[in-house]
């Protein structure tokens, strides 16, 4: 295999669980399968901050955008997959000029659709996302790609002016699975009742 | 090179439209604009109150919707009919966790299209609308249209469902192409 992605070597559990330590008050959205299996592995499959969508692929990009603009104040952190990002890349664009500086977006990029067979996305041959998101206009965007860069990238996705989209380079080993509910309308209103109830 | 000029000048109604948005407590405005909603759009970009963006695709927009309600505001998506059909796999989502999803939609070959491009989905948009699980309302004189955005709003946000109000061009006006 000579696609670029074999040689990404950072670890997507434990930057999620780097990023969510210690933040049982920040909402968190993600995207399909890792990234969601991720936020499970860093809160459990209880926490009722964590909104994780299991289809609408592309999606969870403006679920966190509608959010932000709904709650100004609270930091609002999404996590998605780079083919989850590829398929609404255009919301980079939407992000970009939305104003909303607090909203993060952490993209997890194995380069592979790892759900499906390990099929190569366009990232994996020479599309950078980081790139993509810095010409933009966003205010913090880049790739990180090793252990050395990890601890600035979360503390801007904590703490900087957004939006704010780094996208870590990481191994394409799957993490596995992680049982979870997929029941929307239980999630929804465990989220609701627990964000809006905050004083 | 084909120029365009709107010829109708719209009236009161789109104020009403507005007004009715206000009234219902909406925040967040998301539109892929159309030429019929053009003073629709301008009156929420030029309220301070209300966050009124422009989406690269129609496809953003329940996602947004979703988001806000998690957030306890109301939004609405404004679109034209073309871009019904880029909605639906998003739509999945509003339809699976409830979420509300309100729609103004300009319907581009409701009345005297000019552009033979509009056809195909001003005339399927609101039987894909309807087999995306959602509901949908015409608004067929001008004088009806802050009360249809009203009763949708009121629908879309105590059901918790999809909801598209569909404005004729008979209300928006005709868009003129010059030959």
């Amino acid at each position: 295999m000579s696609a670029r992605n074999y040689a990404y070597t950072l670890n997507r559990r434990e930057i999620v669980k780097q990023l969510l330590k210690g933040r049982d008050d920040m909402p968190v959205v993600t995207g399909l399968s890792s990234a969601a299996y991720d936020s499970v592995a860093a809160r459990g499959a209880d926490h009722p901050l964590n909104f994780n969508l299991h289809g609408a692929l592309g999606g969870a990009a403006m679920v966190g955008l509608g959010l932000a603009l709904a709650q100004p104040e609270k930091r609002v952190m999404v996590l998605m997959g780079d083919g989850d990002v590829l398929c609404g890349l255009g919301s980079l664009a939407t992000y970009a000029i939305s104003g909303a500086n607090n909203l993060s977006l952490a993209i997890f990029d194995n380069g592979i659709y790892g759900e499906t067979g390990n099929q190569l996305t366009a990232t994996s041959q020479c599309v950078e996302l980081g790139e993509i998101a810095a010409a933009c206009g966003m205010p913090v965007a880049r790739t990180v790609d090793s252990e050395d860069q990890v601890d600035a990238a979360v503390n801007d996705l904590l703490n900087a002016q957004g939006p704010v989209v780094i996208n870590f380079k990481v191994s394409p080993k799957h993490p596995g699975h992680l049982a979870k509910t997929r029941d929307g309308v239980w999630m929804k209103l465990r989220f609701r009742n627990a964000f809006l109830g905050q004083p | 090179m084909v120029s365009e000029a709107e010829s109708a000048a719209a009236g009161s109604w789109s104020r009403d439209v507005y007004q009715a948005l206000k009234d219902q407590g909406i925040k967040v405005v998301g539109f892929v604009p159309d030429g019929g909603m053009k003073e629709v759009i301008d009156l929420c970009l030029a309220d301070k109150d209300m966050k009124t963006i422009p989406l690269t695709n129609e496809s953003e927009g329940p996602s947004l919707l979703a988001g806000c309600w998690l957030g306890g505001a109301k939004g609405c998506l404004i679109m034209q009919s073309t871009g019904v059909g880029n909605v639906i796999n998003n739509a999945s989502m509003s339809e699976v966790c409830q979420f509300p999803f309100l729609a103004l939609v300009s319907w581009r070959s409701s009345w005297a299209e000019g552009n033979r491009w509009q056809v195909p989905m001003g005339q399927r948009c609101r039987d894909y609308f309807k087999m995306a699980g959602f509901q949908v309302m015409s608004v067929d004189s001008a004088d009806e249209a802050g009360a249809s955005v009203a009763a949708a709003a009121e629908e879309a946000f105590n059901t918790l469902n999809g909801v598209g109000v569909f404005f004729s061009q008979r209300v928006m006006g005709v868009k003129r192409f010059l030959r």
